[in-house]
């Protein structure tokens, strides 16, 4: 004889009565995207205080890269977001050109839009592949990375490297591309937007991602303003900004495009926007192929890879192409401005700032980083407050974020 | 609207405060007087015709090695942004030499709380009003603030926290715990587990 059941089982409630305990999630947990560690108060399931701690992966790149000349401090930042590592180049190196006034060629500023707009579907198609993964949804991962994969193959093609390019240079891009890669490309572009709509069938009606993304995480426009929140996360509560189309840089300001915007700003809303973005940067990315004008990768006066235009003064003995060559330059002419400059991007996380300062030395007196993921995490606690624990783990997902951006 | 004529309405709005303005490469930075940085962001946020209701960044900065004698030694740099309006400006307050401290915006953007933390944990400017001024990318008891220009890009000494560390491994390891890998595990046989 089966005994009855016992009705002793007591379900947590979250009126404040039921016992409050403590969980430390992470640092080592496969949801957090990295090493991030949240501290959590829990009634039941329900958080009452959560409280995200960064720092493991802080290596103090400001302060290395004001030990460092310009075009020796543009390797940090590949280092930043390793997914979208691209992104982070150009960001730097357009600050420091506008910091120092070097103009870049035109052609290189089709090619570099091109590679932001790759590595935004990158980081875009590994953040479906792990958000997905987070909150239960495992095949729409393998279909992802088919994609990637071929995208970090043509990265490879193009510079030699699949993670940490350091392709774009201070003035211009390190080598031109070839017709392969023009080739290669252009088949992928062809087939993509069918896959795009591969994995909305995969999870677009899928009942339990419905469930687990619409009204959950909701943030308004004004919070997420008030929160730092940038890119797709604030442009999923409905505010429209995007630096591309608000301060254009390099070719942005040449091709077409639209900012796709959702409402609700909830976790299916930055789903929507993200998943749109990828359709708008495979019609820049087929733009710039179109557009792309012929001519010269670097500028003239860039610093690292070409002479200058007049001869130097002296040869400095034992200097070479890389680094010194800005020395040798400040010689030459004024090249040397001070002063200071904040210059953003939009990287596929959102927001990505750099404020120099330069006291007419060959090294940054002061780099800030202002990284859309720091901010973001800083948000999480005010996020993730009075949600179920489960959803956490969804709206980390959502904030899209990087650790290595975030702890610099 | 320009830079330059949202300087020049700060400076009618607040003359006390003004103190220069910077321009470079077409970007502008308003040098004012710390204590009523709230006031004055405020007014930059809620004014009609200004609305820089995007908190861009916030950093500190270090004078200490800069030529221009006239620098206090450190700053709080605010970059502002309107979302409607698209315009820019640049905030620097000067905060001193010893013992720098600012007002919090936090009350204006809740952002602020972590670029706050981290200029208070970098650059050692602390924030009066701030809800939870502590440390966020070194751990708690590290010595000194790396940004600032006296402190060395090589220590000399370790962490003290590393030490404690490594004695727990220590400790662990006299249960058996093999933190180098799990050779140690797999010798044991199965039998020993209850």
């Amino acid at each position: 004889m089966t005994p009855p059941l016992k009705q002793t089982l007591e379900i947590p409630v979250a009126d404040g009565e039921a016992e409050r305990y403590s969980l430390r999630m992470g640092p080592q947990h496969p949801a957090t995207h990295g090493v991030l560690r949240v501290d959590l108060e829990l009634d039941g399931e329900t958080i009452i205080e959560c409280k995200p701690q960064v720092g493991y992966l802080h290596r103090g790149f400001e302060k290395l890269a004001e030990n460092r000349t310009y075009s020796q401090a543009l390797i940090l930042t590949d280092r930043l977001d390793y997914i979208a590592a691209m992104a982070n180049n150009v960001g730097y190196c357009l600050a420091v050109e506008k910091l120092l006034a070097i103009s870049v060629p035109l052609r290189a500023q089709y090619i570099r839009t091109l590679v932001c707009e790759m590595s935004r579907l990158c980081s875009h198609l590994l953040w479906l592949a792990t958000h997905a993964l987070d909150i239960g949804a495992m095949t729409v991962f393998l279909y992802c990375f088919r994609e990637r994969e071929i995208l970090l193959d043509l990265f490879e093609e193009l510079c030699g490297a699949r993670l940490t390019f350091s392709y774009p240079r201070i003035g211009g891009v390190r080598q031109d591309v070839t017709s392969y890669f023009i080739d290669e490309l252009q088949r992928f572009l062809d087939i993509f937007p069918s896959r795009i709509a591969e994995y909305e069938t995969l999870i677009d009606t899928n009942r339990i991602w419905l469930k687990r993304t619409v009204g959950v995480g909701v943030v308004s426009g004004d919070q997420a303003l008030a929160l730092g929140l940038t890119g797709a996360c604030l442009r999923g509560s409905g505010v429209d900004y995007d630096l591309r189309k608000h301060q254009p840089y390099d070719a942005y300001d040449q091709v077409e495009f639209e900012v796709p915007l959702g409402s609700d700003g909830d976790i299916y809303a930055r789903y929507r926007c993200r998943m749109e973005e990828m359709h708008q940067s495979v019609h820049i990315i087929q733009q710039c192929i179109d557009q792309l004008p012929p001519g010269p990768i670097i500028g003239l006066d860039a610093p690292d890879l070409v002479m200058p235009n007049k001869v130097p003064a002296r040869i400095e003995a034992g200097s070479s192409t890389y680094g010194t060559g800005l020395i040798r330059l400040i010689r030459d002419r004024d090249l040397y401005l001070s002063g200071d400059i904040y210059v953003a991007t939009e990287v596929p996380k959102g927001e990505l700032g750099f404020y120099f300062i330069s006291d007419g030395n060959n090294r940054p007196y002061r780099m800030h980083i202002r990284s859309p993921s720091f901010i973001h995490i800083g948000a999480l606690a005010t996020i993730a407050k009075g949600e179920m624990l489960a959803d956490l783990i969804a709206n980390i997902g959502s904030l899209d974020v990087v650790l290595g951006e975030s702890d610099r | 609207m320009e830079s330059m004529a949202i300087a020049d309405r700060l400076r009618a709005e607040f003359p006390d405060e003004f103190l220069d303005t910077v321009t470079h490469q077409g970007q502008t930075a308003v040098i004012i007087r710390p204590g009523r940085i709230v006031a004055i962001l405020r007014w930059l946020r809620d004014t009609d015709d200004l609305r820089l209701n995007h908190l861009r960044s916030l950093c500190g900065v270090d004078n200490v090695r800069r030529k221009d004698p006239r620098l206090s030694r450190f700053e709080v740099v605010y970059n502002l942004y309107s979302i409607p309006l698209r315009h820019e400006i640049r905030i620097r307050a000067e905060v001193g030499d010893k013992e720098p401290a600012i007002d919090s915006v936090v009350g204006l953007w809740s952002g602020a709380n972590w670029l706050e933390r981290e200029t208070y944990d970098l650059m050692g400017i602390s924030f009066n009003g701030h809800p939870d001024l502590r440390r966020v990318l070194l751990p708690e008891d590290w010595k000194g603030h790396p940004l600032r220009k006296e402190y060395p890009l090589k220590g000399k000494e370790e962490w003290t926290g590393i030490t404690e560390l490594l004695e727990k491994i220590k400790e662990l390891d006299q249960h058996g715990f093999d933190p180098a890998g799990h050779a140690h595990g797999q010798n044991q046989p199965d039998e020993e587990e209850p």
